[in-house]
């Protein structure tokens, strides 16, 4: 699939998730088609219980799917079964995952915190420092590079977490309602760099919301409504260009 | 990087705490392993100490250890001259317990003839016994010191010590003490004034009844154990025990009841450790759950979460452990019993620290691998 000749990055076809059998069926997702292409922003919304999390989740190869195809990146992962055995590999090199709270690991400072996924990628410890620093520097939190989880303000923490997101330099970008916990202000600056990170990366960002105040920054809002999908334009389309760390 | 280290560091206080209350666990571990082995040490160095071929004790009896044994005291006159036996001497046992500045005061008495087999073997201070009567060689477990002297018996004969020796208790820790045959004699059968005045006016004799508890005899190299204590054996009023056979009664049946209760205690609280430490590993797993789940949804492998449980698991018993040893070791003159920490066995309560740890941490890496990755999206926290 492509749109303006581009290739997505996350395609989602006929995909459905159920839960239980026979009376106690829960259908969460009913056949979802959805492509999110390099540098774009989507917004993903819908009321309580309409299936974001869940078409989340599958995404990011938390949940297994009841049926469909799942392309990340131009790898099936899943075609009425998963295609891969090392699934948190796959999320380790191609995920990135932006939480509602910064879920940083509270025993290790914000530095460590970008640098422990590049860790586990193989990175040598130095190199993974500097990566992160980095990193830190891009989000405008480099002075606080020191400083342990608990000491951090809510904008410094999700600052960290997105610098963590995006350590494995991720062609795709999942973030759960990563605004949730900021004012409207701050709320705009986190999607404003969301966005920046899109360009410069020439990732997906898919973003769970329920802000109304910030549909303006996507590309795309897909509505979720019964585990069922609507696609509407939000915003103007951006040019990509790579260019940051 | 290293999370095990890094949460540790994070949580050094509670860490040091725990490890602090875990190494006091695996410190009494030792010390009841080190108390077993005293007991054992103790029991053996009271027959070892006499340095003994052979033991001619009464007929029928086990003595004079295991039980009461008398024989006359001209045994030993009759033992010295069988076929091989190079040296024999009358010894006798007895506890006595007297005050000293007004706290009491136990010892385990052995009586010997001086320049025969029986008497002390070993002294760390002062000199042996060279008077007839009252001196003594104690223990230093007794608190005596040079030149002090001890009242004992009923007439309260101040014994003066004259030498002291180390790490000759009984196995119910008891400081023995030797003093001369004739006076261990007297000790055990003088009468009291009162009791004396009572004898001489019933018209009684007050020669003191010359027993012993036993023989003791060295047999010359040329001619086997086995053949002299077959020729003892001809007289139907000894019993004759070899030296492996007396090792044996003191070991497996004088102090077995102790022996099996201190395995009791040792088991049940190498249980009770292994309980503990599996409650720690959980519920600081339990405190991770959040962390866990995130590690998993970022692409940690089981195996950085599973290494990461078992290192803390593993620091915490080992630090544990070396405290606990260090705690034993530093305090182990300070204990009221002897402690014997022998090298094989701290490797085995090393041994058993290692496999509890591991074992105990297998319920928290039960637990984090069970964790979902999903749980990092819950909202809470």
């Amino acid at each position: 699939m492509s749109e303006a000749g581009k290739k997505s990055v996350v395609r989602v076809e006929r995909l459905s998730k159920h839960f239980g059998a026979g009376e106690a069926r829960v259908d969460a997702l009913r056949d979802i088609d959805m492509d999110v292409f390099p540098g774009e922003v989507v917004g993903l919304m819908g009321p309580s219980g309409s299936g974001k999390t869940t078409l989340l989740n599958c995404i990011a190869c938390i949940l297994e799917p009841s049926c469909g195809r799942l392309t990340l990146d131009g790898e099936v992962v899943y075609d009425e079964r998963w295609l891969r055995a090392d699934l948190r590999r796959l999320r380790l090199d191609k995920v990135g995952f932006i939480f509602q709270y910064p879920n940083l690991l509270p025993f290790l400072d914000a530095t460590d915190n970008v640098a422990a996924v590049l860790h586990l990628a193989g990175f040598g410890a130095a190199a993974a420092r500097a990566r992160a620093i980095d990193l830190l520097n891009y989000l405008e939190v480099g002075h606080r590079r020191r400083a342990m989880p608990a000491q951090l303000s809510g904008g410094e923490a999700q600052r960290v977490a997105i610098a963590r997101a995006l350590a494995n330099r991720p062609r795709i970008i999942l973030a759960d309602e990563p605004t949730a916990p900021l004012d409207s202000q701050r709320a705009r600056i986190v999607m404003d760099l969301l966005r920046k990170i899109a360009i410069d990366q020439s990732a997906a960002i898919i973003c769970v919301t329920h802000d109304e105040m910030i549909l303006d920054r996507f590309d795309h809002i897909f509505r979720l409504r019964d585990g069922r999908l609507e696609s509407e334009n939000a915003g103007e389309r951006r040019e990509t260009v790579p260019a940051g760390p | 990087m290293n999370f095990a280290y890094r949460d540790i560091r994070h949580n050094l206080l509670r860490f040091v705490l725990t490890t602090f209350g875990l190494s006091l666990l695996l410190g009494i571990v030792i010390v009841i392993t080190g108390v077993y082995r005293g007991l054992i040490d103790d029991a053996l160095r009271q027959a070892r100490a006499a340095n003994a071929d052979l033991w001619v004790v009464e007929a029928g009896t086990n003595g004079p250890f295991a039980e009461a044994s008398r024989i006359p005291g001209d045994t030993r006159d009759l033992v010295a001259r069988v076929y091989g036996v190079e040296r024999a001497g009358a010894v006798t046992y007895q506890t006595v317990q007297t005050s000293l500045k007004g706290a009491p005061l136990r010892f385990f008495l052995i009586g010997y003839e001086l320049g025969r087999p029986g008497g002390p073997h070993a002294l760390s201070a002062g000199r042996e016994i060279m008077r007839s009567h009252y001196e003594m060689v104690a223990d230093r477990t007794a608190g005596l010191a040079l030149g002090q002297e001890v009242p004992l018996g009923t007439h309260g004969h101040k014994f003066t010590v004259v030498g002291l020796m180390r790490n000759e208790v009984t196995s119910s820790g008891d400081a023995v003490a030797y003093i001369t045959l004739r006076d261990a004699q007297d000790l055990q059968f003088e009468l009291a004034p009162p009791a004396e005045r009572r004898e001489v006016a019933r018209g009684g004799g007050l020669e003191t009844t010359v027993q012993i508890n036993a023989v003791i005899a060295k047999v010359s190299p040329y001619v086997p154990v086995s053949e002299v204590a077959a020729a003892l054996a001809r007289w139907k009023h000894l019993t004759t025990l070899t030296q492996a056979q007396q090792e044996s009664l003191l070991t497996k049946d004088v102090i077995e009841k102790s022996r099996k209760q201190q395995l009791m205690i040792l088991v049940l609280l190498v249980i009770v450790s292994a309980v503990i430490i599996a409650l720690i590993i959980y519920t600081l797993t339990m405190d991770k759950l959040r962390s866990i789940a995130t590690l998993k949804f970022v692409g940690a492998p089981d195996r950085t979460i599973v290494g990461m449980i078992v290192q803390q698991a593993l620091a915490m018993g080992l630090v544990s452990f070396a405290i606990g040893l260090a705690l034993v070791l530093g305090f182990q003159g300070h204990f009221p019993r002897r402690i014997v920490v022998l090298p094989d066995d701290v490797a085995v309560v090393f041994a058993i620290t290692v496999a509890v740890c591991l074992a105990a941490s297998s319920l928290g890496v039960r637990l984090a691998l069970k964790v979902d990755p999903a749980v990092a999206l819950s909202t809470s926290g």
